[in-house]
């Protein structure tokens, strides 16, 4: 018997139609849907954040994380290579490993001693043969047959990625040249964790990426921004997504020679406060770090990854589904190893921008929450993502959905919808 | 009527809290001196010398600016806070100085009614003294778990 019911033709999933640009809402309720995406997205051919590699920097140490909601561990062997399991015991099912991380030379399950290396192989059984020539392992039992499921592990620029599956192709495949570009761009040297944060959202998972990949909503949500000429639409910048539509990356960089936007004027938006200024300017004091001039970027990798640069502020966001409406969003805070005190003390100031209490990011914590309550009748309905028309082409501009339609094209694909 | 340290710790506590839950929040700089730090983080970050916080203020004036945030800027849904302060344990006491610790919880009431236990945690305090008159130098806020419901926008 088999409980994907998808699978076996009985389908209870209601049907999309042609247009990728209207998003069903049953999408963010219904159960097999969920069920389908640990099996299509997170089982599938993906890559999944697991941790940074500055997390386990020596043999033995290793991290508990998750891919979609399966629990893995994370570790480093004897031989400098990074290693990643199932945290599931293959006796009873038990987690391997309790803490967040740590180091280790093995890790014994608590529940009957079951013992495995760093690598995730199965090393020890308990009383295997018995005790005093009573009871054991029957004699065909062999402990290699009996490991944890592995998965592939890649690397890159210090960002350590797992999957489940055989055929993902490698990274640099998977994201395109000009996703990796901006990646190696930020992480172009070797980084420190300065603080870690867990944010849990009321929503499913997909309304939070979406949000990330939302060029639109940025400075009209966001006013602290706008009011400080950070983050405008008519600011030049522009979206990237990647040819499968999975990834993307907005940026913008500040034009000193900007004239106020008619559209803008017009408009008399909310977040034009013109009288609104900082008593202590000292948070946005910034350098340029890249020698680029952007001062955002947000790139996003599928399913649950994004790399974020605001101006010096620079983090790493995990995204993991717990229930239908509930979402973990892990992030970590990082700075560079070879960052002056001023250096340092320029990127905690700026960390009031982001995270959980962010000047430009706690909105983000609630939206997902009102979408999701907002639309409890109204599975039967869609949502219109049609800024910038239907396509998921790139823009040098941010006032458009295309890597929010980009997302849906590659989640239509995985999913068979 | 000479107070003690004790004393005047509970009274500044249970004056800070007040200033937040009933939503004076133009007030709560004043709590602090001029140079101050105020950091909310967690036990994690803390126990593991992770320097960033949730929030992270190095002057009086940053305090203004995160309350001007919170009313012209920020969005979040209408809510507010109960914090239940626990007694101080004062660690060392000079002339112009006081270092103690006190714990505190924060219930988070939301429009529409749901409560929520929000925050738990302690406040490692330092104080500069002034006759019985005290303003924080510091005040990192230590929350016991790691992770923040949806979001925290008024300060603990």
């Amino acid at each position: 018997m088999t409980t994907n019911t998808f699978s076996m033709g009985r389908s209870v999933v209601p049907r999309w139609g042609e247009d990728t640009s209207e998003i069903p809402y049953w999408v963010y309720q219904n159960e097999d849907v969920r069920r389908l995406e640990q099996e299509k997205i997170y089982q599938g051919p993906a890559w999944n954040y697991l941790c940074l590699e500055a997390e386990i920097p020596r043999a033995g140490d290793y991290r508990t994380t998750f891919i979609g909601e399966m629990p893995v561990v994370v570790a480093r062997g004897d031989d400098g290579e990074i290693y990643a399991f199932e945290n599931r015991c293959s006796h009873r099912g038990a987690l391997i490993a309790l803490e967040d991380g740590g180091n280790a030379k093995d890790f014994t399950c608590v529940y009957h001693a079951w013992n495995y290396d760093l690598r995730g192989d199965l090393k020890g059984v308990a009383f295997q043969h018995g005790v005093g020539g009573k009871g054991g392992m029957h004699d065909a039992f062999r402990m290699e047959d009996h490991n944890p499921r592995k998965l592939r592990v890649t690397t890159l620029c210090g960002l350590v990625f797992g999957s489940l599956n055989d055929d993902v192709p490698s990274i640099e495949e998977y994201l395109g040249d000009e996703v990796l570009e901006r990646i190696e761009r930020v992480l172009h040297k070797p980084v420190k964790v300065i603080g870690q944060f867990k944010q849990i959202l009321p929503n499913n998972w997909k309304l939070y990426f979406e949000n990330v990949k939302d060029t639109y909503h940025a400075s009209l949500l966001h006013v602290f921004f706008t009011t400080f000429r950070l983050n405008r639409l008519s600011q030049k910048g522009g979206v990237i997504v990647s040819e499968s539509g999975a990834h993307h990356v907005s940026y913008s960089a500040i034009d000193p020679k900007e004239q106020v936007s008619a559209e803008y004027e017009a408009e008399k938006l909310r977040s034009d406060k013109e009288d609104y200024r900082l008593q202590d300017t000292s948070l946005l004091a910034g350098v340029d770090e890249f020698g680029d001039g952007v001062t955002l970027q947000i790139l996003s990798v599928f399913p649950g990854f994004v790399l974020q640069q605001i101006q010096n502020s620079i983090a790493v966001r995990q995204i993991l589904p717990k229930e239908q409406e509930l979402t973990e969003l892990n992030w970590t805070y990082i700075g560079f190893v070879d960052d002056t005190p001023e250096m340092q003390t320029m990127r905690l100031k700026q960390a009031n921008l982001i995270g959980p209490s962010g000047f430009v990011s706690m909105e983000d914590g609630a939206v997902g929450g009102f979408v999701q309550r907002g639309i409890r009748c109204a599975g039967d309905q869609v949502s219109v993502v049609q800024m910038g028309g239907k396509g998921i082409a790139g823009a040098d501009y941010r006032a458009t959905e295309t890597s929010v339609r980009g997302f849906w094209h590659a989640y239509r694909a995985y999913m068979g919808l | 009527m000479k107070t003690t340290v004790f004393e005047q710790i509970n009274r500044f506590n249970t004056a800070y809290a007040a200033c937040i839950d009933d939503d004076r929040l133009e007030s709560w700089p004043d709590f602090f001196a001029d140079r101050c730090l105020y950091k909310v983080t967690t036990y994690d970050n803390h126990h593991n010398n992770m320097p960033a916080g949730l929030i992270y203020a190095d002057s009086k004036a940053m305090l203004h600016d995160r309350i001007s945030a919170l009313r012209e800027a920020n969005i979040y849904e209408r809510q507010r806070y109960r914090h239940i302060m626990g007694m101080p344990l004062v660690q060392s006491e000079s002339n112009d100085e006081l270092v103690s610790e006190s714990a505190f919880q924060v219930t988070r009431i939301m429009r529409g009614g749901k409560m929520d236990l929000f925050a738990i945690g302690k406040y490692l305090d330092e104080f500069q003294r002034d006759g019985e008159t005290l303003k924080l130098k510091k005040r990192i806020v230590v929350c016991d778990s790691i992770s923040i419901d949806t979001l925290l926008a008024i300060p603990l």
